[in-house]
């Protein structure tokens, strides 16, 4: 509290937050302390559990009913606002802080109009209806929504997502706040859409001078955007440091492991397996004494299970942890187990699936919708396809023909093992059936919650593999081991376990029926990092072992690409480039293909700068494609007239095909120089590295 | 998306004509299978078996059930609901003046029950997990539990006779002015109020919990909005939709449903038209009930749908 200028715009100190349920206290936050400075951009990172929206809530006052602050203090711009009264909450919420979460669907109201929704804010300021519209209508524009009458007149629901978000964005930014808390406000966006999001928050940042507390599970991210990151675990603040140190050099052996889980880049399936962090987040509560860490540290001792490690300080880096010394060495460290997968695909492997000039057609009212047209792929048994593309690109319509969920239009045909197979899986043998199997990315809603673990693995065992009695049992007992669940695991119902957990069982029921593909639909995405790590090595390790092919869906790329023997681009349901995984990564790539691939932060290739190529606009609506190429309406690197009239052939060169009038020397490569012709058509704003 | 919007209305009402369609069916076949015949039944047992035979006769009762059905549903549709057996007059008088009398006592119970639940349940939700939610919750529970003949005649005791704070009859002679007659209707009317409060109070609850719970809420609180304004414009306005609806498909009960309810208070409604015509086997006045019950029925659980989708706008602009 020195010269107002050096203020903090937020400061916890010492801050501890409990919620009741049941009559118990649970401690969800222990003495965490940290400071954002005016114009900061504070991250803070942590698996789901640790206490991040916690954090967040407690500093607006916002908990939920049954939390309460049970220690230390919230300071806002210097006030402190932790026994606040609910009117001076209210003046403080109407002037100086804001906030912007994770799903922008739910955080607006369902029943009002957008603009009427902006202009509340300015309105219960003390601004005329009138002006407040006006002033609402200028925000819009301000957050870079084109066509700002329209959408002030829209519901919410009849906006994207990202358009929704730029709409929190516009209202949280309305009051120009002194700080503006971001809980994960990009998870639930598609790549692209995730990084123009990205883009404008920086942009307004600096428009608005506003301090920004940014939560994200994502390092990437936060690498991005933050200048200093706090690490929590199970509610404290282990590591603190300025962003690129922080990440570069960690010291807290639990920021090492969280950097570790993730697919570094160019990391192959065939190079070994993940790292995960053995066990699992503590019990809210149940580590009193001692290091919150300890009981997944590998440094662990007894000094360390009784002793709360105080501060060390590091240059600009703080930790809390005993055995710093010890622990840095750990960052050095080679893989773990450097087992490496032996190659799943043989040389003469034969197509697990094949797909020929499939397509879906739905009809919308007089409309007709074409929602994958024209696919045609080989699965090679043992091989996984990755399947990538925004939403609306039409992955999961393809999952779904293929699992004959739903009908194919006439005319194409899926074949496994080189026999056809119907249509429709009402129509499939038994034995089609169970040779393709589905892992969703939910398993909550995969799952019968009311039956037991060993009731849903016997009956996937007893229906697709018809398996009974002490039979049942033997192969039972080899699924549950083979996804490394044991048998205290059996008795267990759904809501018992963890996501990854669940997902193991749904994995489990998958492979009951010995199948030939498993399509695995964002399999991964409800996951935290080090879980994630986890069903990686699992599905790795099972498809060495059964020779099973995957179909694997993911929007993210590190993870498809860690997997994915090759890889598929979908556009507006057509494939516009399909390749071995490393040729699609490192080019020559489609337009599209490279669009995406440079949408995605990469904790690897921190000093990349403004290379970002920017997609303008939205993806066309699939009722009315563009002429020609799908792609030309939003093409960064568009031709001429032939990309409107008339649509590119697959162009192909040993087995990667890109569907493009460019000539193949011309398309853009990994690392490669730009030619010349496309650095006019990159985005200017710049992006601090 | 107007299109749209008629497309499903016009299926709806579609919908609805089927279903009054196959009520008259199932009344007319009701009527035919009951024992006994018509000419019987209004002229005694003693009755010469001539005379009999003349009133079968000259109510069509001897012709092919299909003919009759054609020719009474016929002159139904053009507004003509045939003759009372019972009073040998034309049956739409007395089905028009019992639909009125329904109408007035369902209005009453209507005004009172519907801000008074609503009101209870939005306050249980504010107060959520409080004693006052508790209460509300338990009385509006045992509430709904009571017969409406217990609730019907424990109302008539204390407020009738022992307190006569209200007419215990619902009945008022002709002439006697709107004011006095809905006094004598408030009575009737609260064993619905009993009925329906925790029912409609229990919709309004979960909704508003739920509403308040959800993020677009919080955006309002965060957003320095008066609580008033919260509550008002951001979680009444969503939470609220199911329960108006729940509270429209109750109209069609509230009017046809409430035979108990007018024959203890002595009220000509249609609940007890219909009971009076069953017992007197005057077809033509049971039919005649029977489908301006379904009727209504039908076209509130059709407003009631219709309401919903008005109401939410994303319904109303259709989907994304």
């Amino acid at each position: 509290m020195t010269a107002p200028k050096s203020t903090p715009a937020l400061e916890l100190r010492d801050l501890s937050v409990a919620y009741r349920t049941g009559g118990v206290e649970l401690p969800v936050l222990r003495g965490v302390s940290f400071a954002i400075a005016p114009g900061e951009t504070y991250g803070l990172v942590g698996e789901s559990g640790c206490g991040k929206s916690t954090a967040a809530f407690a500093a607006l006052r916002a908990l939920a009913r049954n939390g309460a602050i049970s220690g230390g203090r919230v300071l806002v711009d210097g006030q402190d606002i932790t026994n606040l009264d609910p009117a001076g909450l209210r003046q403080l919420r109407l002037s100086k802080v804001s906030m912007v979460y994770q799903d922008p669907g739910r955080a607006l109201n369902p029943s009002m109009t957008v603009g009427r929704q902006i202009a509340e804010v300015y309105e219960a300021a003390g601004t005329r209806r009138a002006d407040a519209l006006a002033r609402a209508e200028a925000m819009l524009a301000k957050v870079r929504i084109p066509g700002t009458g329209r959408v002030m007149t829209a519901f919410p629901h009849q906006l994207s997502g990202g358009m929704q978000q730029r709409v929190v964005i516009a209202m949280a930014l309305a009051k120009n706040p002194t700080l503006l808390v971001l809980d994960e406000p990009t998870t639930g966006l598609d790549a692209t859409v995730e990084a123009e999001v990205l883009d404008l928050i920086v942009a307004l940042k600096g428009e608005f001078a506003t301090s920004v507390l940014f939560i994200s599970h994502n390092l990437a991210i936060i690498e991005r955007m933050c200048d200093r990151i706090g690490v929590l675990y199970a509610g404290s603040l282990v590591e603190e440091g300025p962003g690129a140190e922080l990440l570069s050099r960690p010291l807290h052996p639990y920021t090492m492991r969280l950097l570790r889980c993730l697919p570094a880049a160019g990391r192959r399936k065939s190079d070994g397996r993940l790292d995960t962090i053995p066990g699992f987040l503590p019990p809210l509560g149940s580590i009193q004494t001692g290091c919150v860490f300890a009981p997944r540290c590998d440094f662990a001792d007894a000094v360390c299970r009784t002793v709360a490690p105080p501060p060390v300080r590091i240059g600009g880096q703080t930790a809390r942890c005993h055995h710093i010394d010890l622990a840095t060495t750990l960052r050095r460290a080679g893989p773990e187990a450097a087992v490496p997968a032996p190659p799943t695909v043989s040389s003469d492997a034969r197509p697990a699936l094949q797909v020929d000039g499939v397509s879906k057609t739905f009809r919308v009212g007089p409309h007709a919708l074409r929602a994958v047209s024209d696919v045609s792929l080989t699965l090679l048994t043992g091989e996984t396809l990755g399947l990538v593309g925004e939403s609306g690109s039409g992955k999961t319509t393809l999952a779904r023909l293929l699992l004959g969920l739903t009908a194919p239009d006439a005319g194409g045909t899926i074949e496994l093992d080189g026999q056809k197979v119907a249509g429709q899986a009402k129509r499939r043998s038994r034995a089609d059936q169970k040779a393709l199997q589905i892992v969703f990315q939910n398993p909550d809603s995969a799952l019968n919650r009311s039956h037991t673990v060993r009731h849903l693995i016997e009956r996937s065992l007893s229906r697709l593999a018809g398996l009974f009695g002490h039979k049942r049992a033997e192969r039972l007992a080899a699924l549950v081991s083979a996804v490394r669940l044991t048998d205290r695991h059996l008795p267990m119902r759904p809501r018992q376990l963890s996501g990854g957990l669940k997902q193991r069982v749904a994995i489990a029921r998958a492979f009951a029926g010995d199948p030939r593909v498993v399509i695995c639909d964002e399999p991964t995405s409800a996951l935290d990092v080090s879980v994630q790590a986890a069903i990686l090595n699992l599905l790795a390790e099972l498809q060495g072992g059964a020779g099973v092919s995957y179909v694997f869906i993911s929007h993210d790329l590190g993870v498809v690409r860690y997997l994915s023997d090759r890889i598929a681009v979908l556009y507006l349901g057509r494939i516009m480039e399909i390749g071995p995984a490393e040729d699609v990564f490192n080019g020559p790539h489609h337009p599209y293909t490279e669009a995406l691939l440079s949408a995605v932060p990469d904790l690897a290739d921190r000093h990349r700068g403004d290379k970002r190529i920017r997609l303008s606009g939205e993806m066309p609506s699939p009722l009315a494609p563009p002429p020609g190429c799908v792609f030309n309406s939003r093409c960064p690197r568009k031709m001429g007239a032939i990309c409107e009239t008339e649509e590119p052939t697959m162009h192909t060169d040993t087995g990667h095909a890109i569907r493009c009038h460019l000539p193949q020397d011309a398309l853009g490569r990994r690392g490669g120089p730009p030619p010349p012709e496309r650095a006019a058509s990159r985005s200017h704003a710049a992006v601090p590295a | 998306m107007l299109a749209r919007f008629a497309r499903q209305a016009g299926r709806r009402l579609g919908l609805a004509v089927l279903t009054l369609a196959l009520l008259s069916v199932v009344v007319f076949a009701g009527a035919q299978v009951l024992p006994g015949d018509v000419g019987r039944a209004i002229l005694g047992p003693l009755a010469d078996p001539d005379a009999v035979a003349a009133i079968n006769h000259e109510v069509g009762a001897d012709r092919p059930a299909i003919e009759t059905y054609f020719t009474w549903i016929g002159h139904f549709l053009v507004g003509d609901m045939g003759r009372s057996y019972t009073f040998r007059t034309p049956v739409a008088p007395f089905v028009g003046t019992a639909l009125l009398n329904s109408l007035k006592l369902a209005a009453v119970a209507f005004v009172i029950v519907v801000p008074l639940s609503i009101g209870a349940g939005v306050y249980a939700a504010m107060r959520a997990g409080q004693w006052q939610d508790r209460a509300i919750s338990v009385v509006s529970l045992s509430l709904t539990v009571v017969p409406e003949f217990v609730s019907s005649i424990a109302l008539i005791l204390v407020l009738g006779i022992w307190l006569r704070w209200l007419p215990i009859s619902a009945s008022t002679r002709p002439g006697t002015p709107v004011l006095e007659q809905l006094r004598h209707l408030i009575l009737p009317a609260l064993p619905l109020v009993i009925v329906l409060f925790g029912y409609i109070a229990r919709m309004a609850r979960a909704g508003t919990l739920e509403a308040l719970d959800s993020d677009y809420a919080r955006t309002a609180v965060l957003k320095g909005l008066p609580q008033r304004t919260v509550i008002v414009r951001h979680v009444l306005g969503n939470a609220l939709l199911p329960t108006i609806t729940v509270v429209a498909a109750q109209v069609g009960y509230m009017i046809g449903g409430l035979v108990v309810v007018e024959s203890l208070f002595r009220y000509q409604g249609i609940g007890s038209l219909i009971l009076n015509a069953a017992r007197g086997k005057d077809f033509p006045m049971l039919e005649a009930g029977i489908l301006t019950v379904g009727a209504i029925f039908v076209a509130t659980t059709l407003v009631a749908d219709s309401l919903y989708t008005v109401l939410n706008p994303r319904l109303r602009e259709g989907g994304r």
